[in-house]
């Protein structure tokens, strides 16, 4: 298992370097620089000698391949270089921002979940019923949906005409201001992980094993008890660990909609700035937490299936 | 022991719905199992024989549905018991034998686990005195280390040896009757001898009826001691093994037999091409009209295409259902 578990993180290391040299490589093509972003605007305009001086003070004189080399040198020694910004070591300005993100996916992950998979299930086991037709219906609704638009409806039933929750904001970070934000992000995976689930189960009570349980003279519940819940777990947690990415990502327009101060508004906010270095170490910690959960989901995968372990 | 047989299927008729329509699948079924009797179904793939055997245990689903007949089991009428009341006799006086052996396992569970869910279903047993027993029914179908087998998975063993833990499983709780269907079907030669003669021995040493179903009809005559024809749902004919080999009386049998390669024959005759019965089954919602089996019959005549053949009683106990019965 351990072995497992050590090949799994090796496994990680070459995508890691590949996702640094590319966005690396993307945000050395495009145009603009952060000297030049701040008179983009056109209100302002800032002095060539400056803006010089401020691109070699960056480092933005030298070859890229020079710069590429002391980048990949810096995150050998896990560096992430300093804000063009707010001048302070990346590392920090991402730890800061870490945890209303880890809150925020976490949270919708959890409404998708304790939502989407029993949904997925009583449809499955109740497939062509008024409760099937029901819950797919929302699914694929919920799939549809664009979160900037879910996110503004919610926030004006629950804030605006209802009052019963603030619209935006981190607040003092409790429970009523993660609501709405958690709820917007988490639609859109808790319909996949409905769909997902009862399309597994689906598949499942059909299978063979499934019959010989029957035949072995077993209740409808302990063939789901004994036999089924394991075999969709594997199928539902996979979808589980991609999906948890996918929101990381995604929290990027929720997160700018609520005014949530995570990793995603960062994101946005040093993109528009061209804080390079800000944007970079931002992408590679999504990508590294998106890596480091889908690890976590094989593992759970190999610790349910004994045949993964041995292949 | 009563008198009765242990099995007796009459007039059994199972539906196949298709939106508003119900075909029937199979029809006018009917035959008797005697206890501890080895009694074999044989046909082409798609006539019925494994619907009628999930017919029998109460595991038909959506779209088939029995639609009438009489299944009657150690006396007792079997076909409109409760669910409860069929689950009681599921796995434990009537199981049952898969043909996929690679599939039929739950490839998440180890397989002694599988085997003691029978003694906690229907011995009451614990989990821990259901796993001894699992080691003593892993032992009985030849399994070399029962004791450390039971912890294996079922993509650690051979299909041979996992048909040999659907066995242990089928016949866990000593049931009075063993539906095989087709369980040698997927194995390899060598191996599909081997799982014949377990079962043989197991089911004669419990004193266990087996319906062994297969479209192997080499098979069948070695296994049995009755043998039924089944062709596109319905029984054509019904005897013993070795008359229906010797003197088969529907032609669709004759054609069977005379398809069975011989060993040996190209020596003998030279190279010769294997006979067989031109067409395929008719789908169930295309059965044509008289005797389903005309279009494919060398003997038919007028009366075959208007008119359904009866069932014609022959000496010795023997049916067939043709006009034109040798």
């Amino acid at each position: 298992m351990l072995t497992f578990i050590v090949r799994r993180l090796l496994q990680t290391l070459p995508i890691i370097f590949a996702v640094a040299a590319l966005i690396f490589v993307l945000f050395s093509v495009i145009p603009g620089t952060f000297a030049s972003s701040m008179s983009e605007d056109g209100r302002s305009v800032l002095d060539p000698e400056i803006m010089a001086r401020m691109n070699k003070e960056f480092g933005y004189d030298d070859p890229v391949y020079v710069r590429f080399g002391k980048y990949i040198r810096q995150l050998a020694s896990f560096d992430l270089g300093t804000s063009f910004r707010t001048r302070q070591p990346v590392i920090s300005v991402i730890a800061d921002r870490l945890w209303p993100t880890a809150q925020l996916a976490f949270a919708s992950m959890v409404f998708a979940i304790v939502i989407g998979v029993p949904l997925g299930f009583i449809a499955a086991l109740r497939s062509d019923s008024w409760v099937d037709m029901v819950s797919m219906v929302t699914a694929v609704s919920g799939l549809s949906l664009p979160k900037f638009w879910l996110g503004l409806m919610l926030m004006y039933l629950f804030a605006l005409v209802l009052g019963w929750l603030p619209s935006f904001g981190y607040g003092d970070g409790s429970f009523r201001y993660l609501i709405l934000p958690a709820v917007a992000l988490g639609v859109a995976p808790m319909a996949l992980l409905a769909r997902t689930t009862r399309a597994a189960v689906l598949d499942i009570m059909n299978a063979d094993f499934v019959r010989t349980a029957r035949a072995k003279g077993m209740s409808e519940r302990r063939v789901v008890q004994w036999h089924l819940t394991r075999n969709a777990l594997v199928i539902v947690l996979t979808t589980i660990g991609l999906q948890f990415g996918t929101v990381i990502g995604q929290a990027v327009v929720v997160e700018k909609l609520f005014s949530w101060p995570g990793l995603g508004s960062l994101l946005v906010d040093s993109v528009t700035l061209r804080d390079i270095p800000v944007v970079q170490g931002s992408i590679l910690v999504i990508v590294l937490l998106f890596l480091l959960i889908n690890t976590l989901v094989d593992v759970l995968c190999a610790v349910i299936d004994p045949r993964i372990k041995y292949s | 022991m009563s008198g009765n047989p242990l099995l007796e299927v009459e007039n059994l008729r199972i539906d196949l719905t298709v939106g508003d329509t119900r075909f029937p699948a199979v029809q006018d079924i009917s035959f008797t199992i005697e206890r501890g009797e080895t009694f074999g179904l044989v046909g082409e793939s798609g006539c019925g024989k494994s619907i009628t055997s999930l017919a029998l245990i109460g595991l038909l689903r959506h779209p088939l549905s029995i639609g009438g007949g009489k299944i009657r089991f150690d006396g007792r009428e079997i076909q409109n018991l409760s669910p409860g009341e069929m689950r009681k006799l599921r796995g434990n006086r009537i199981s049952m034998i898969f043909q996929e052996p690679m599939t039929a396992l739950n490839p998440l569970s180890p397989i002694g686990r599988q085997i003691a869910e029978m003694f906690v279903l229907h011995k009451g047993a614990s989990w821990r005195e259901a796993e001894r027993m699992s080691v003593e029914a892993l032992a009985s179908v030849r399994v070399p280390a029962p004791e450390r087998r039971i912890k294996d998975y079922p993509h650690q063993l051979s299909g041979g040896m996992r048909q040999r833990v659907m066995i242990a499983i089928a016949l866990a709780c000593e049931p009075d009757l063993l539906l095989a269907d087709e369980p040698t079907t997927a194995l390899d030669v060598t191996v599909q001898a081997e799982i014949l003669e377990l079962i043989r021995d197991l089911s004669a040493a419990r004193g266990t009826a087996v319906l062994m179903i297969s479209h192997d009809l080499g098979l069948i005559a070695n296994m049995c001691r009755r043998v039924g024809v089944m062709y596109a749902g319905r029984l054509v004919e019904e005897r013993y093994a070795d008359e229906i080999f010797q003197n088969p009386s529907h032609p669709y049998t004759s054609g069977l037999v005379a398809s069975l390669p011989l060993l040996g024959a190209r020596l003998k005759h030279g190279r010769q091409r294997l006979k067989e019965i031109a067409g395929v089954v008719p789908p169930v919602a295309a059965f044509p009209a008289g005797c389903r089996f005309n279009p494919r019959c060398y003997a038919a005549t007028d009366i075959c295409r208007g008119q359904d053949p009866g069932v014609t009683p022959l000496a010795n106990g023997g049916l067939v259902r043709c006009h034109h019965h040798e």
